[in-house]
């Protein structure tokens, strides 16, 4: 029995491969193309003190399959590592913690590539590593770290424009940044499925009003089971076109005439059936606040066309020029390009797939106009009408991180930013009661930040520094808690909060090499006491 | 303010970072509940139960180990697959086919020293209460809701008042795709997991009449051929839901399904996920909510910083799909759970509904989510699940509404299910108003 069925089916089908098999519950969120993505990556970390919320990162990434990485670390293991790191074990007492950790990490994935260093043969300072390796696509680095250090990782991040990962683990307590070489835009956002519907009621096209008109013409005399089977898409058309007859040619356009509006089309559905009533029409009713509406520009993408690429490189990019297609279609139609899903609702199967079609061919339409125009802005240049559809499809949700340049930790304008933000969120603590809002985790930033390069400091020695670059802050409760806090740990980790924070860093690299969701920008705090975060702009 | 004397435990030179965090207070100490002198020894004798080895289950045994906990066990009965090794990180691909339970513990048994796994390689269900009256907290790192209800009604039914040994606190996480939460729960003190079932409304089933005669989406094609084309055709004795082979015979139905109805997207990965309700999952996420859950527990069981449960928020929403966003709170404890409450909770019925259609109701509703109720009213058994004689005697009711039975608004119902075999759910039926 079972043979006969399997001659009927084409010979088309096979299952997965064994790498699809051990990748399948990751490439559900963000595909072939994010996973080729993440193996073409080469990551460096720069480790120092207890080392472990690093080493916790690359193990996210490890398993799921970045290219290669490379560990530069100091230290040898000591007994202390033993009781934090998970990555190093009995045996390796006395040896280059590097080693120890690119050994036991590597285990976790054979398609994956570890080299560490300091290495006497290849590599011997992280002078010589940063200038023979292959550049790296991101790197990490763990706080503490020596001034020095850091001017050299920040100076290879400006000149290669890589990325950088600073993270601070401290007892209950961490933080990270990312500094990215210039503004990241973000085209597969992911945004939830529910937000993209997107169904043009108000500005219908042709094909669209005539298909609605011609399942509508006699929609009185329509058999039970075609009444109760009209998508709500045409239901919802149908009785728009009589309110605009009624209406001097408007639309349904106030909260009022709204709800107005739901209560005719509620109304319209017969009721005279065992059910006493009809699901289509429920279904028509309870869109009309979300799909009634007319066409805006959201704020990302606003954001998008109101940025000017400073460097010529960012300006050639085929984003870039996709973006000031789309802007010039935006200006032309007054519209986006359609984004052309058609969400599920009762209706016959030929009908829904037809309706499909009308929004599918004309969201192909919108983007073969986009991508006409982008080769108008640039002649000569070869664009794949794959990526250009996929930005007009999620245009509404494109997203720009980063969009002012970042600074080097050191600074003066990364001290302003600091005073600044300092004084925003200490002001908003005064009215948290009121406005019910959390208080900031700003103070762990500042309480760590002022060991960013010492092993550990007394809570006075803390707050001192923290009083030397935002004056006024020495006797602030809270700046005094969570110094005595970080005090606590003497520059040691727990490694529950480097394991969590590992967790976070590891998603935010993910995105960024993906260019896939939405990363943070730029700094983001936790606090191991409260569980909580807190995402601020550093 | 601040102390300064550490009280090392065994090994002072290994858990010196650990020690200096746990055996001193720190400004946030509540310094009445507190005695760094007796942590790192209470920590060495506790016994702590890990419920999964799993995507969390292997994050939270590693937490643990190093979070200077030494007496652990572990349940969980499923075997590797190909398909755990992206994040499930003790184990390799030469351990596919091995139990979970066994090789995780055996990893960080030798990775750790000093500290004793005991594997379980069983069902929550397949023990008693004396079993989990020796565990002085429990955490859970499961992918599925009932076996989550079935341990925290469990805990709840086990608290004793007048024995504090009863109260074991349980602490729960749960991971999909960039998203997930971690909850403390203190049975009987605070809101339990029944009183936060709402949390995890259950999907809309695809009502049958799609399915059998108007598809319109990839996924209905799929549930057509797995509930209908399936049971219609029984290509195989049952259906293994692991077994390539049955998910390629379900695919080959589904993609001729939307062939005939001209639906597009219809793939092997799509058919495997819809089959088997697959949610995505990253070492990244697992890694945040197990060290969030371990973090709690350590905070628990040192009192070294207060802690999520009691007596302010108790639970950790995150989210990292757009920037990470967490939001913790307090979910308040119902007088109307089921389980820890002391109130019948409310259920709308419609009284001309049959005894049939309220039975298949609580499978679907969101305060329910009970596929095998029995139910007894005040003075009369409605329906039996089993034994057979007993089902058989009761099914006549079934055809029957809520109103000949002679049930009246207001009125209390008690309902069990072979999912909680401890637990009785009190109901309050609330007539619909008919218009
Ligand atoms: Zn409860």
């Amino acid at each position: 029995m079972t043979e006969i069925v399997m001659s009927q089916t084409p010979p088309i089908l096979h299952g997965p491969s064994e790498k699809e098999k051990k990748y399948d519950r990751q490439l559900r969120l963000w595909a072939a193309s994010g996973q080729a993505a993440l193996e073409s990556a080469n990551l460096l970390l720069v480790n120092s003190g207890a080392g472990v919320v690093g080493v916790e990162t690359f193990k996210n990434l490890i398993l799921p399959g970045i290219g290669r990485f490379a560990i530069y670390d100091d230290a040898l293991v000591e007994e202390a590592d033993l009781g934090v790191n998970f990555f190093v074990d009995e045996s390796c007492l006395g040896k280059p913690r590097s080693q120890c950790l690119t050994e036991l990490l590597t285990e976790l994935n054979p398609d994956v590539h570890g080299s560490w260093y300091p290495s006497e043969e290849t590599a011997p300072s992280l002078d010589s590593l940063l200038a023979t390796s292959p550049v790296f696509t991101a790197i990490i680095y763990t706080l503490p770290i020596a001034p020095e250090r850091l001017a050299q990782l920040e100076a290879y991040g400006r000149q290669h424009k890589t990325p950088l990962f600073a993270i601070h683990s401290a007892g209950f307590y961490s933080y990270f940044r990312i500094s990215l070489p210039g503004a990241f835009p973000i085209v597969d956002t992911h945004p939830d499925e529910t937000a993209t519907t997107d169904l043009r009621l108000l500005t219908p096209w042709p094909e669209l009003v005539e298909f609605a008109r011609d399942m509508t013409k006699d929609i009185d005399s329509l058999d039970a089971y075609e009444h109760g089977h009209l998508p709500y898409v045409v239901i919802l058309l149908y009785y728009l076109e009589r309110w605009k007859q009624t209406h001097e040619g408007r639309y349904p356009s106030t909260y009022k005439e709204k709800t107005e509006f739901r209560r005719i089309v509620q109304n319209a559905a017969r009721a005279d059936n065992p059910e006493g009533g009809e699901e289509n029409f429920d279904e028509a009713a309870a869109a009309v606040l979300k799909t009634v509406v007319p066409p805006s520009l959201p704020s990302g993408l606003r954001e998008v066309f109101d940025y000017t690429p400073s460097e010529p490189i960012e300006e050639r990019s085929s984003f870039w020029i996709v973006a000031n297609a789309i802007k010039a279609f935006h200006a032309k139609h007054k519209t986006l390009p359609l984004r052309g899903n058609v969400p599920d609702m009762k209706a016959k199967s030929s009908v829904y797939i037809q309706l499909q079609n009308i929004y599918k061919t004309k969201a192909r339409q919108d983007a073969a106009e986009v991508l006409e125009t982008a080769q108008s802005i640039a002649p000569g240049r070869q664009f794949d009408p794959a990526e250009v559809e996929l930005f007009c499809k999620n245009a509404p949700f494109v997203k720009l991180i980063n969009a002012t340049k970042g600074v080097d930790s050191a600074s003066s304008t990364c001290v302003n930013v600091l005073r600044e933000v300092t004084a925003q969120e200490l002001a908003n603590d005064e009215n948290a009661e009121i406005t019910l809002s959390p208080l900031s985790l700003l103070p762990i930033y500042l309480a760590l930040r002022a060991t960013s390069h010492v092993a550990s400091a007394t809570a006075d020695e803390i707050l001192s520094s923290i009083e030397e670059t935002i004056p006024g802050t020495k006797d602030h409760e809270r700046i005094v808690s969570a110094a005595q806090e970080v005090a606590r740990a003497e520059g040691g980790e727990l490694h529950n909060i480097a394991a969590l924070t590992g967790g976070m860093v590891a998603q935010e690299m993910i995105k960024i090499i993906t260019k896939q969701y939405i990363p943070i920008d730029n700094t983001c705090i936790f606090d191991g006491i409260a569980s909580r975060s807190q995402v601020l702009r550093l | 303010m601040a102390s300064t004397t550490v009280y090392p435990g065994s090994e002072p030179a290994r858990w010196k970072y650990l020690d200096r965090i746990r055996t001193r207070a720190g400004p946030f100490t509540d310094g009445d509940a507190y005695d760094g002198s007796m942590v790192a020894e209470a920590m060495e004798n506790m016994t702590v139960l890990v419920i999964g080895a799993g995507g969390l289950g292997c994050e939270i045994l590693k937490n643990l180990a190093l979070s200077g906990f030494k007496n652990i066990h572990v349940i969980d009965m499923d075997t590797i697959d190909i398909s755990n090794l992206n994040r499930q990180f003790l184990f390799r691909a030469e351990d596919v086919g091995k139990y979970k339970a066994e090789v995780a513990a055996r990893f960080v048994e030798k990775r750790v020293r000093g500290v004793k796994i005991t594997p379980h390689n069983k069902m929550i269900q397949d023990f008693d209460e004396d079993f989990y009256m020796q565990f002085q907290l429990v955490v859970c790192g499961l992918d599925s809701i009932e076996a989550r209800r079935w341990i925290n009604a469990t805990l709840v039914n086990m608290v004793d008042e007048e024995v504090e040994d009863s109260y074991k606190p349980l602490i729960d996480g749960g991971t999909e795709g960039f998203k997930g939460q971690s909850r403390v729960i203190f049975p009987t003190v605070t809101s339990c997991i029944e009183c936060q079932l709402d949390m995890h409304a259950p999907r809309a089933a695809v009502p049958l009449c799609t399915l059998a005669s108007i598809p319109r989406q990839p996924e209905h094609c799929i549930e057509w051929a797995h509930v209908i084309a399936w049971d219609a055709e029984k290509p195989f004795p049952s259906l293994d839901k692991d077994d390539p082979e049955h998910i390629t015979w379900l695919f080959k139905k589904a993609l001729l399904r939307a062939q005939e109805f001209n639906i597009p997207g219809v793939t092997y990965a799509l058919t495997q996920g819809v089959v088997k309700n697959i949610i995505p999952a990253i070492a990244a996420t697992n890694s945040v909510i197990a060290a969030s859950c371990c973090n709690e527990a350590l905070k628990i069981a040192s009192n070294c910083a207060p802690s999520l449960g009691y007596p302010n928020n108790n639970y950790m929403m995150y989210s990292g799909n757009d920037s990470i966003y967490t939001y913790t709170f307090k979910h308040e404890k119902k007088d109307d759970c089921p389980v820890c409450g002391n109130l019948a909770r409310e259920l709308q019925v419609d009284p001309a509904w049959t005894l049939g259609e309220l039975v298949e109701s609580f499978a679907t509703r969101p305060e329910a989510q009970l596929k095998k109720p029995s139910i007894r009213a005040e003075s009369k058994t409605l329906y039996m699940q089993s034994p057979v004689s007993l089902e058989e005697a009761t099914r006549p009711n079934l055809d029957k509404t809520l109103v000949e039975l002679g049930l009246s608004d207001g009125e209390e119902v008690g309902v069990t299910d072979p999912a909680f075999a401890t637990v009785s759910f009190k109901f309050k039926l609330k007539f619909k108003k008919t218009e």
